[in-house]
């Protein structure tokens, strides 16, 4: 099989995977939000709702898109494709899991596949920037530069999180890393690690309590307010699967990856992956009904004054402990 | 200082996680309300109902006092003398006209108060949606019981010809409602699929 067929098919069955993913977290989300506020969530369309992703998406694409005179049309029209490639992209190279043969199920294995998750995941900011200051009204625009700001400084005290598993790891490819777990889970010696990451992920994903970008308090919707119909979509599209991006991350680099815990080898590694990323994705949803949103003054504060100290001295400590031990 | 202490203390917000995730498990008050009704009071303060008493003949003697209390002006009536050879009421005068403007109404419950008949009460019905305005506005066709839904004795049968069951509105309301419902009107119907529904809310699987 040449190489652009294997890859195409990959990524055809991987797009499907991921899209509906997006559409059954969002009716999870739903659900999980419905019942921890005691309301049942959706439960209209089809048994349980199970058919309100579908529903949902028939309304969006129907509905009317609205372009605002003050816009600017190419960027107005591009800032959503944007969000939505990047988000997809960083697919291209996540392992899902490994065959006993030891091969890798992704579309493509990088060496260093951890560095390209954070450089594709540095250009997803553009999207909600470009979106809000293309809108050419205020809303939006305080939306996205709270998200470039915000963005920008949690950024930070992430990828300083992820330096202590490399250290640990010794390799900046995402298999490299989840291979070195297999008798430890990095969540253990790199607890503090983990703990920044989890934090720093919500705010990189613009989840409640760090919405700030969209605080409808404040701002409407933030950097989507003018969006309708099927490009509003496709910025919630790009916001779930961000979400499953960071679970993904949190998994390989913290949680093992597709490695059993307690030998409970009988089931699969994809399937204990997939209830890794599920078990993320549900605590994003725990959080968004538990947390009111932080003041931005606050957000900031706590991104600068107290994750990235905590990061610097996590990686520190790291070192030191890696150079004398190892 | 105190912000930093709500906002730093982990222990806050793991306290706030166990109290959400706790709330996933509880019983959930949701009635799914088009097919399953909430039980109101049979004294709920719904849509109009102009009653007859037990021989057919309308209660309503057209005093006006219903339209004159109402604080909404939502209340029409106009009033006929009855002929001999047709009564529509025991007394000397019907209502030839009757008609409630349910838009305009606030459903206080006056005109049921002010009613020295007990003709008008109001049901616990409350579903009236619809399309046009023109369809608010309530006759007699639509307000009036069938003519043999009627309850009580006329006041011409009654001994010493006390007008009336004065002042025992609620107590009629709930006896003719549960007992002899009106299986004719929707009225009994509303109240049947109402006890269904208690009885499917009581049983614990019931709710999704």
């Amino acid at each position: 099989m040449p190489l652009w067929l294997e890859v195409l098919i990959k990524s055809v069955i991987l797009l499907f995977v991921v899209v509906t993913s997006f559409a059954y977290a969002m009716l999870a989300e739903r659900k999980i939000l419905g019942w921890m506020q005691l309301r049942p969530g959706p439960n209209r369309v089809g048994p349980w709702g199970l058919l309100q992703p579908a529903a949902d998406a028939a309304k969006l694409m129907l509905k009317e898109d609205l372009t605002p005179e003050t816009a600017d049309p190419l960027l107005y029209k591009l800032a959503p494709f944007i969000s939505l490639l990047t988000a997809f992209s960083v697919y291209a190279i996540i392992p899902f899991g490994a065959s006993a043969s030891g091969q890798t199920w992704a579309i493509g294995n990088v060496n260093a596949g951890i560095l390209l998750i954070l450089a594709i995941g540095s250009l997803g900011v553009y999207g909600i920037c470009l979106g809000g200051w293309a809108s050419g009204s205020k809303y939006p625009l305080l939306g996205s530069v709270r998200s470039t700001a915000q963005m920008i400084s949690y950024e930070l005290a992430m990828s300083l999180s992820f330096v202590g598993v490399l250290i640990l790891a010794g390799t900046t490819s995402l298999d490299g890393i989840v291979n070195a777990q297999a008798r430890w889970w990095f969540v253990l010696p790199q607890f503090v690690g983990c703990m920044i990451y989890v934090i720093t992920a919500v705010a990189e994903t613009n989840r409640a309590p760090f919405d700030l970008v969209e605080a409808e308090t404040e701002l409407v919707a933030g950097f989507h307010t003018e969006y309708s119909g099927l490009r509003f979509g496709l910025f919630f599209i790009a916001e779930y699967v961000n979400m499953l991006t960071v679970s993904c991350i949190a998994t390989l680099l913290f949680f093992g990856g597709w490695n059993a815990p307690l030998h409970l080898t009988f089931i699969p590694g994809v399937a204990w992956f997939v209830i890794k990323v599920a078990c993320f994705m549900f605590f994003y949803m725990w959080l968004r009904a538990t947390l009111p949103r932080l003041r931005y003054d606050r957000l900031m504060a706590f991104g600068w004054k107290i994750l990235l100290p905590l990061a610097t001295l996590n990686l520190v400590v790291t070192a030191i402990v890696v150079a004398y031990t190892g | 200082m105190a912000s930093r202490k709500h906002l730093y203390n982990p222990g806050a917000i793991l306290k706030g996680l166990s109290i959400t995730f706790g709330f996933m498990f509880r019983k959930r008050p949701t009635i799914p309300y088009p097919s399953l009704k909430k039980q109101h009071s049979p004294r709920f303060h719904g849509l109009h109902e102009l009653r007859r008493y037990a021989d057919g003949k309308e209660r309503c003697i057209g005093c006006e006092l219903c339209s004159s209390v109402c604080p909404a002006n939502a209340i029409t009536v106009i009033g006929a003398e009855n002929s001999p050879d047709d009564r529509r009421s025991p007394g000397e005068r019907y209502a030839a006209r009757y008609e409630i403007d349910e838009l305009r109404c606030i459903f206080c419950g006056m005109c049921e108060e002010a009613c020295p008949t007990d003709a008008i009460v109001l049901t616990p019905r409350f579903e009236m949606a619809d399309y046009r305005r023109g369809s608010f506005i309530y006759d007699k066709d639509r307000l009036l019981v069938p003519p043999d839904a009627g309850v009580g004795m006329p006041p011409d049968d009654r001994p010493g010809g006390i007008p009336g069951d004065l002042g025992r509105v609620a107590e009629i309301k709930s006896t003719t409602d549960v007992d002899t419902g009106y299986s004719a009107t929707w009225r009994g119907e509303i109240l049947k699929t109402q006890h269904e529904g208690l009885a499917i809310l009581k049983k614990p699987e019931a709710q999704e």
